[in-house]
């Protein structure tokens, strides 16, 4: 079972991962973005844990509703509210109880995922986040390695695609040969969470 | 890449800074990012509170004042502000009669003005919307998010602005900022890229002897390739691609909007160009305004934008305005 000290750690570790990638993040959205994904989402992450610090909630609804509002209010540009309401609604499909299972977790996963579609208007194959999210919430009812797998797969499979959606759509052909850096930057969330479940599970 | 700051972290918050010493007649809240013109909430009239990713100024923050914006959200360079900016700015400027958010059509910015929407009107503050989207570099289809929002923002604030100053109701301005949107187009063109404070190194790799026709305000390449084209050339390429998404039938407002890197006396010269084609396809000019006004950055070229105009069109253009970018009649 996990529980809301298991998703602290989760958001730390994302956040590590977010700042050791930040350069490359930003690398990735200089060709077909406009070049500061990492920096906005560092400074994100960075916000997330320092709300967590400060509040400690103590269910894991709680902390991952905290932390999708603390990108909401932080990050600015389109992973802001994509980001903020994926792990918003995830928190919120997770309810409050104070342990939930992989199974939940995966669930709830799916909900917040359904939601980043909705809310950008995007579907996989479009060359967004969704490349990396879809196949890993399908994955985690398997296990947390399959899931951190199947987002990098998603993720590296974005390079050949067209961009259909976002400022990386206006460019067309143009996009092309080129990894998304929001679908990299996804796989870098559940390659955290595959992270803390292992070291979780060594723990024991 | 040289710049004049301190650390690409505080580049905004110290613009903000310096704008505020800079203008007394703003209240400029470095902390929440929200620039507001001092005597707001002014009674009985509508507001307009725009913003977008920092960058492009003037626009917006030098646009707010009597006759133009009653508050401006700017956020990180490039990227939109956040919901909380702009809940905060409608707030501060309110005075009942209803709030317009002018929305450059960028998937961030509406995300964050639609949320910021719904959270000002759970604080009970009227909200209408306008997306600005006059780009045609980048066509309409299922295929893009639709075209960008460009030069037209300026004739949108400007234009609106002075029909919340006459005292219009808000169903009345945001019809007015609609029908400025669907009368306007842009096309811009660059000579190289823009360099972002965080990045350090041009958005994009532009050969010398090069230039992008079709681009955008954010750093990002445009549509095509070509070698590097006389003023002469590039007028023709830039009017004749808004004249086929737009055929006038009223005199039209002229923006010759540099980026940010190219001299007035560029400009001005690609002006009597941009005039020599539009009067070549009969299109009669009513205004031109030159300048430097919807930038990215320190990117080198310009846009053209054109806003066929009727009478009342024209009177709101010529209404008196008073803000650090943009200022006349008074």
């Amino acid at each position: 079972m996990l529980d809301a000290d298991f998703f602290r750690r989760w958001m730390t570790a994302a956040h590590t991962a977010v700042d050791q990638e930040a350069d490359r993040l930003t690398e990735l959205d200089s060709p077909i973005g406009d070049a500061d994904h990492g920096s906005n989402l560092r400074r994100g992450f960075a916000a997330v844990t320092a709300a967590l610090e400060k509040e400690a909630p103590a269910t894991p609804g709680a902390v991952l509703t905290l932390a999708g509002r603390q990108l909401i209010s932080t990050v600015g540009g389109a992973s802001g509210p994509l980001y903020g309401t994926l792990l918003r609604r995830t928190g919120k499909a997770l309810g409050d109880e104070a342990e939930v299972s992989e199974a939940d977790l995966a669930r709830a996963l799916r909900t917040g995922v359904e939601a980043v579609a909705t809310l950008g208007g995007a579907a996989p194959g479009d060359k967004t986040m969704l490349d990396a999210l879809v196949p890993a919430a399908d994955a985690l009812g398997e296990s947390f390695d399959a899931a951190r797998r199947a987002a990098a797969e998603g993720a590296e499979a974005t390079t050949p695609l067209q961009a259909r959606k976002g400022r990386a759509s206006y460019l067309g052909e143009r996009s092309i040969g080129h990894e998304d850096p929001g679908a990299a930057s996804s796989a870098l969330l559940i390659s955290a969470l595959a992270r803390t479940a292992g070291a979780a599970e060594v723990a024991e | 890449m040289k710049m004049l700051i301190n650390v690409a972290e505080t580049v905004v918050a110290d613009a903000l800074r310096g704008m505020a010493a800079a203008h007394p007649e703003l209240t400029v809240d470095v902390e929440n990012r929200v620039i507001v013109r001092r005597d707001a909430p002014v009674a009985g009239k509508v507001a307009l509170v725009s913003g977008g990713g920092s960058g492009h100024e003037p626009l917006h923050g030098g646009f707010v004042g009597p006759g133009m914006l009653s508050a401006a959200c700017p956020g990180e360079v490039f990227t939109s502000p956040v919901p909380d900016q702009m809940v905060r700015a409608a707030a501060a400027v309110d005075s009942g009669a209803g709030v317009l958010f002018i929305i450059k059509n960028y998937t961030g910015d509406v995300l964050n003005f639609e949320m910021a929407a719904e959270l000002a009107e759970d604080e009970g503050i009227r909200v209408a919307k306008v997306l600005v989207d006059d780009d045609v570099a980048v066509t309409d289809s299922s295929f893009t998010a639709g075209r960008r929002g460009t030069g037209a923002t300026l004739f949108v604030e400007k234009l609106a602005g002075a029909a919340a100053d006459e005292g219009m109701p808000l169903e009345r301005v945001e019809a007015i900022a609609r029908q400025v949107n669907e009368n306007a187009r842009s096309f811009g063109v660059a000579l190289g890229a823009s360099t972002t404070p965080a990045k350090g190194s041009p958005t994009f790799d532009l050969p010398p002897g090069q230039l992008e026709l079709g681009i955008g305000i954010h750093g990002e390449p445009g549509r095509e390739r070509r070698p590097m084209m006389t003023s002469h050339e590039i007028a023709d390429f830039a009017v004749d691609a808004v004249l086929d998404d737009l055929r006038p039938s009223d005199p039209v407002l002229v923006l010759v909007n540099g980026m940010g890197a190219t001299p007035l006396l560029e400009l001005y010269g690609f002006n009597a160009e941009v005039q020599r084609v539009l009067s070549e396809r009969g299109v009669p000019v009513a205004r031109t305004l030159v300048g430097n006004y919807v930038t990215s950055l320190d990117m080198a070229g310009a846009s053209v934008t054109l806003c066929q105009a009727d009478e009342e069109l024209l009177r709101l253009w010529d209404a008196p305005v008073s803000t650090p970018g943009l200022r006349w009649g008074r």
